[in-house]
């Protein structure tokens, strides 16, 4: 297999991983050239024409509902559960390095938290609010769902981080005089950097998307995704396609950050 | 001892999150199940009824069938998805840059919104979608075909599409960490290709090949937007069943059927995860 010998099974799984690609990517690329319909298209093809139109009519509130509103309140919750996300996982990875007083019930419990399903959480929490007489809302209960769904992977990636990290990095510093907090802040913080930043990737992009967890934890005001949602029911226009392309472009512009955040991390301590 | 308290504080953030946001609304979940309910309120009480109309309704079962039939065949092709691109990436590719730049390729999608990944498809699918004018163009049908929108197909094809990364990620991690003298030997013990995959390669996999199994059987049990997005309200779903008694204002029968999926759920993960001890995989 070394030396670039390639086994006769490489091309059939190449082009099986070819259409793999394009079976994850071809429909969003359908949308997005869609969104640019002509004033006359329709939700199919053919393009009737180019335009922005369908861009345009995003904006205007009276047409699709409240774009602005739940597309910049989407941004500052994903804001926030990334902060907590990252904080809250560094904590507990710290933590589980060594063991403490349940913290086998606390791992199985983060690992529930990722497998019952979103739509128990949201229906939970929903209802424990309306029984103590709490109206839901995006910062309170919404914010604690989508931690929920958040803070599970941020535990399972600081476990794999963690597990390679070596604790001679943080004896020296101390044998030196630092103090655990010096540590953390001038040790295992810049070392770990790149992981963190993933972590906070995974905060905020599942964060923004997340649907079924929102349902009954958003309260009066509508996340970006329930109301992406809320359109598929009443909106038969290319309008659907432009909110599409432009909610990933944002995602995309999230990750493109992130990965570029990493790489530069990297080769910067490359170049030492 | 000063260890351990630092520890407990460090962890306790995470814990109480959980406790505030998971145990005490599944908690309530189960109190509200036990609760009466008329046309416009719920009231404190403890009765079965709500179970009782769950369980005996034969909708129900149907019902719970057809999420089992939905998570069966999802999983399935996951699986055979996920096993042949993560033993690509693993075993075929062999620079780590490109490993690296394919798998991210194939993550990231994973990192969009899963409503617009569904929405996606209607120009593929539609009545006067891209597959219909191809096959029509081709002469392959002479009609459009109906059933590819709003249908279990579409259903399948978007679980498939959405969940079929679940699968990838936990094998391709089971199969980077395969020591690689091990396939030699095999193959210098005269293994051929297809041996080595059958008696090295998946016996090592199956860590990754059941956490991704419990990452999708998990997602599509209590699924309910992509059932009601891509039947177009013509199928069904254990979650779609709830989310209609919420909307209905039946908040203990909902919560009666949440509890029962929650049951449902961890029994099938309890089987699944006696072939794996997921701690040591970490």
């Amino acid at each position: 297999m070394q030396g670039g010998r390639r086994s006769r099974a490489f091309w059939p799984l190449a082009a099986f991983f070819a259409l793999f690609v394009a079976f994850l990517y071809g429909p969003t690329v359908t949308i997005v050239v869609l969104s640019f319909q002509g004033p006359e298209g329709g939700l199919t093809f053919p393009m009737r024409g180019f335009s922005t139109r369908w861009f345009a009519n995003l904006f205007e509130t009276q047409m699709v509902g409240d774009f602005g509103g739940s597309f910049l309140r989407s941004l500052m919750l994903g804001a926030i559960v990334t902060v907590v996300t990252v904080v809250v996982s560094f904590m507990a990875g710290l933590a589980f390095r060594r063991r403490f007083p349940g913290s086998t019930a606390l791992f199985y419990l983060a690992v529930a938290s990722l497998i019952v399903p979103s739509v128990l959480i949201s229906l939970g929490i929903g209802l424990m609010f309306r029984l103590i007489g709490v109206d839901p809302a995006w910062w309170s209960s919404g914010l604690g769902a989508h931690l929920t769904w958040t803070l599970p992977f941020g535990l399972l990636i600081m476990f794999a981080v963690f597990n390679r990290f070596s604790p001679a990095y943080e004896e020296a510093a101390r044998d030196l005089g630092a103090t655990l907090w010096q540590t953390i802040r001038h040790v295992v913080v810049p070392i770990l950097l790149p992981s963190l930043i993933g972590v906070g990737l995974f905060g905020f992009t599942l964060s923004y998307d997340e649907f079924a967890r929102s349902l009954y934890t958003a309260g009066t005001f509508n996340t970006l995704p329930l109301e992406i949602y809320g359109m598929t029911t009443n909106v038969t226009t290319p309008v659907l396609y432009a909110l599409g392309t432009v909610t990933t472009a944002v995602s995309f512009v999230v990750i493109g950050l992130a990965i570029g955040g990493v790489v530069l991390l990297q080769r910067r301590r490359g170049g030492g | 001892m000063r260890g351990r308290v630092a520890a407990l504080a460090l962890a306790s953030p995470l814990a109480l999150i959980l406790l505030a946001f998971l145990l005490v609304p599944i908690g309530t979940i189960v109190v509200v199940s036990f609760f009466d309910y008329d046309s416009v309120r719920m009231f404190p009480a403890f009765v079965w009824t709500n179970y009782e109309e769950l369980l005996l309704s034969p909708i129900t079962w149907k019902t719970y069938l057809l999420t089992l039939w939905f998570a069966a065949v999802t999983w399935a092709i996951c699986l055979a998805i996920g096993f042949i691109v993560a033993y690509f990436l693993a075993f075929h590719v062999h620079s780590a840059l490109m490993q690296t730049v394919l798998f991210l390729i194939c993550t990231i999608p994973f990192w969009t919104s899963n409503v617009i990944r569904m929405i996606s498809w209607i120009p593929f699918l539609g009545r006067n979608g891209i597959l219909n004018s191809a096959l029509l163009s081709m002469g392959a049908i002479d009609q459009p075909l109906e059933f590819l929108l709003f249908s279990d197909f579409a259903v399948v094809l978007a679980y498939v599409h959405l969940y079929a990364l679940f699968m990838v990620v936990p094998i391709f991690n089971s199969m980077v960490r395969i020591d690689r003298s091990l396939v030699e030997a095999a193959r210098d013990a005269g293994a051929s290709e297809w041996q080595v995959l059958r008696n090295v390669i998946i016996p090592l996999a199956r860590p990754g090949i059941a956490i991704g199994s419990i990452l999708v059987v998990a997602v599509v049990m209590g699924d309910f937007v992509t059932v009601r997005l891509m039947s177009g309200g013509q199928s069904a779903s254990v979650g779609l069943m709830m989310v209609n008694a919420m909307s209905l204002l039946q908040y203990p029968a909902a919560a009666a059927n949440a509890v029962v999926l929650l049951v449902v759920v961890l029994l099938m993960i309890a089987a699944m995860l006696r072939v794996v001890d997921i701690r040591k995989e970490l």
